[in-house]
């Protein structure tokens, strides 16, 4: 297990912000959004935010999974967990997010049965042990995610599984990357676009973005010292005007991406519209079945009721998760709203941009 | 052969149980106080003030790499007497055994948690025996209580960390928590990570001798680092420094916390000191340290400050500076 600390040479990484400290700037700021939640959490953990030269701005995005499911999917995970017979099986955090009027922690400490899996595959098991049971997967995630849980699909298809299914609340990111720079809200100059999604889908699902808004996009990977490249890639792209994709995660992310993963998720699922946190609804930006492939959808499976949303008044994870608020400024952060009672998805999840403030950020 | 397995009988205080407690538990820990079969132990204690703790032990799997639920019964009530600078004396054992326990299982418990005490140099004096039915625990829970005698002049406390006082660990962090998970996820490595379940009396006594102005001791064990020394923190009304880059950490656990998403300062440790110093002592009770086999690996990774009180900060490897908050909540693997 070598692979760790070459990437975190602390002499490369203090030369690195010493050559963005002493660079001269032309622009007066320079905001830069990470849209994936776990370059959130790292740059915290390694207090890179204090070390950077006050024209660069670093903004948190959506992209934390748990975070941008949307209050009226998590009331369906819900609903789902309380149909007779039914087994809800989800990755962890999920548990915790507080919907309309519960969460699938409640629903499970009055008797429903929620178990936490740690991969798809375990929640297809769960249903060959309980044939007589429904067993629902909630999935989650970007296009990191996707690919494992069609792949569960199609295994269960192959084995004759007929009591699994799952709730797809997937979601592609450049939709969202779109409908930011559209709505206008917040100036944004560049975006370092996330490693583990680009692995699955290739540096290229970012040239749209750039040509169409001009706002450059640089792949890079988790340890401080890749954000402290992918940081001066994009604030070298701002500062001498090209909008361009640059790939600084090259030792995993290629430009087509992994064309099996591709290739399993086009198959069973197709872009669908779908509702984010904050965001609203993005048309083409979530992952739906495919119509071969329906009989695997919990959507099809059961008759879900409309749902009537209600928001927690005064959660603002919306507007941190679009980049117009930073945590502190919602007037529920560290007062009611905390890791152990948390008031909005950001605060639950590992990955939120709350969590992250509240435990990292003074 | 037929399994041999626990039966709710041997827990009804007739005949199986006797058979049990005799047959088991009285000849492993054999003693002269537990063979007089009172109904509590009887013993002379010198001079000092006399340390007294109890601990619950539920972990699972119950056989880890490195340990079991046994040796760390003892192990754990042991380092807490150690903690206080006390030297620990008589343990007494209540074990809950779930009806259909091995009982090939319970006897190497056993005998690991007699092994464990002998090392440690502490007598098994008294105990008790429940069997609950199936489902109604989880094969074995034991409960260990322990006293011990803290030498005159020693004061060895939570709230007694100093601005300018030095920190010291005797090694690596995160063992017994990884070595716990990687079992019970099946998570297989090319080395397995080993539990650092031990006694820590002999290490502590060694540092005793070598300083005896040490403030203070505790063994981070749920919660990990973190948690511990923000507990210091509070207590002392003092914030704590961490330096990144002097903590440290084997490379399987390193990897396997990165797998599971997890951060090694949160994770628990079952052989470890934290200590604190006056910075002028800290050579010394270092030096003392690495000349005793569980301090090989000590370290000064950080230091007590004035500003930030019960607040405990990490410079990182990078220059950067970072809150270090309590443990909030379990730690969950990560989603994507």
């Amino acid at each position: 297990m070598k692979y760790l600390d070459e990437y975190r040479d602390p002499q490369l990484a203090k030369s690195l912000i010493e050559s963005l400290r002493r660079r001269v700037y032309t622009k007066d700021e320079i905001r830069l959004m990470e849209i994936c939640g776990t370059h959130t959490v790292s740059i915290f953990r390694s207090g890179l935010r204090k070390l950077l030269p006050p024209q660069i701005k670093l903004i948190s995005g959506p992209g934390c999974p748990v975070c941008v499911t949307a209050n009226e999917d998590i009331d369906r995970a819900i609903w789902l967990a309380g149909q007779p017979g039914v087994i809800v099986t989800t990755f962890g955090d999920l548990v915790r997010v507080p919907g309309s009027a519960s969460s699938l922690n409640i629903e499970r400490s009055k008797g429903a049965d929620v178990r936490i899996v740690y991969a798809s595959l375990d929640a297809l098991e769960i249903a060959r042990q309980n044939p007589g049971r429904e067993v629902v997967f909630i999935g989650i995630g970007f296009e990191t995610t996707a690919p494992t849980i069609a792949a569960a699909v199609k295994q269960a298809s192959l084995s004759g599984v007929d009591n699994f299914s799952v709730f797809s609340v997937h979601k592609i990111l450049p939709p969202a990357m779109r409908a930011l720079l559209e709505a206008h809200e917040v100036r944004l100059d560049g975006f370092l676009c996330p490693g583990h999604v680009s692995i699955v889908t290739g540096s290229g699902i970012y040239e749209e973005v750039v040509e169409n808004y001009r706002v450059p996009c640089v792949v890079t990977g988790f340890e401080p010292l890749d954000i402290l490249q992918g940081i001066s890639s994009a604030v070298e792209l701002v500062e001498s005007g090209r909008a361009e994709v640059v790939n600084m995660y090259r030792r995993v992310v290629t430009r087509e991406g992994n064309a099996a993963a591709r290739k399993i998720m086009d198959e069973i699922f197709e872009p669908t519209d779908s509702t984010w946190r904050g965001l609203g609804p993005i048309p083409k930006s979530g992952l739906g079945f495919r119509r071969e492939w329906k009989n695997f959808d919990a959507v099809s499976r059961f008759s879900m009721p409309e749902i009537k949303v209600k928001e927690h008044p005064g959660c603002k994870c919306g507007e941190v998760l679009r980049g117009v608020m930073t945590p502190p400024e919602c007037g529920l952060f560290r007062k009611v709203c905390n890791p152990q009672d948390p008031k909005g998805p950001c605060m639950v999840s590992g990955e939120g941009t709350c969590g992250a403030y509240y435990r990292y950020y003074q | 052969m037929d399994q041999r397995l626990i039966q709710l009988d041997q827990g009804s205080g007739g005949r199986a149980m006797h058979e049990l407690i005799d047959g088991l538990f009285i000849s492993a820990f054999s003693n002269p106080l537990l063979a007089e079969r009172n109904d509590s132990a009887v013993f002379e204690v010198g001079a000092g003030r006399i340390a007294m703790t109890t601990d619950s032990y539920v972990v699972d799997p119950i056989f880890f790499p490195g340990g079991n639920i046994g040796c760390l019964a003892v192990h754990g009530t042991v380092n807490d007497l150690a903690m206080r600078g006390a030297k620990p004396l008589y343990i007494t054992v209540g074990f809950i055994l779930e009806e259909g326990l091995d009982l090939g299982d319970l006897e190497k418990i056993v005998s690991s948690m007699a092994d464990a005490a002998r090392e440690a140099g502490v007598q098994i004096v008294a105990g008790d025996t429940k069997v609950v039915p199936r489902g109604k625990a989880d094969k074995i829970f034991i409960n260990t209580s322990g006293v011990g005698i803290v030498p005159p002049g020693i004061n060895i406390g939570g709230a007694n960390a100093r601005p300018g006082d030095a920190v010291l660990i005797n090694g690596t962090i995160g063992d017994h928590g990884m070595a716990v998970l990687c079992k019970r996820e099946g998570l297989a490595l090319e080395n397995e990570i080993k539990s650092d379940a031990a006694a820590l009396n002999g290490l502590v006594d060694q540092m005793i001798t070598a300083c005896a102005g040490i403030r203070v001791l505790r063994d981070p064990t749920r919660g990990g680092v973190a948690t511990t020394l923000n507990e210091i923190a509070e207590q002392s009304g003092v914030g704590i420094r961490l330096f990144e880059e002097q903590i440290p950490i084997r490379e399987d656990v390193a990897g396997a916390c990165e797998i599971l998403g997890l951060d090694p300062l949160y994770v628990a440790n079952e052989g470890k000191v934290l200590v604190i110093v006056p910075r002028d002592e800290a050579q010394a009770v270092l030096s003392a340290m690495q000349s005793h086999p569980l301090g090989l690996g000590a370290r000064c990774i950080g230091e007590v400050v004035s500003n930030d009180p019960g607040r405990v900060f990490l410079r990182t490897r990078i220059g950067g500076h970072r809150l270090v908050d309590m443990l909030r909540g379990e730690q969950l693997p990560r989603i994507c």
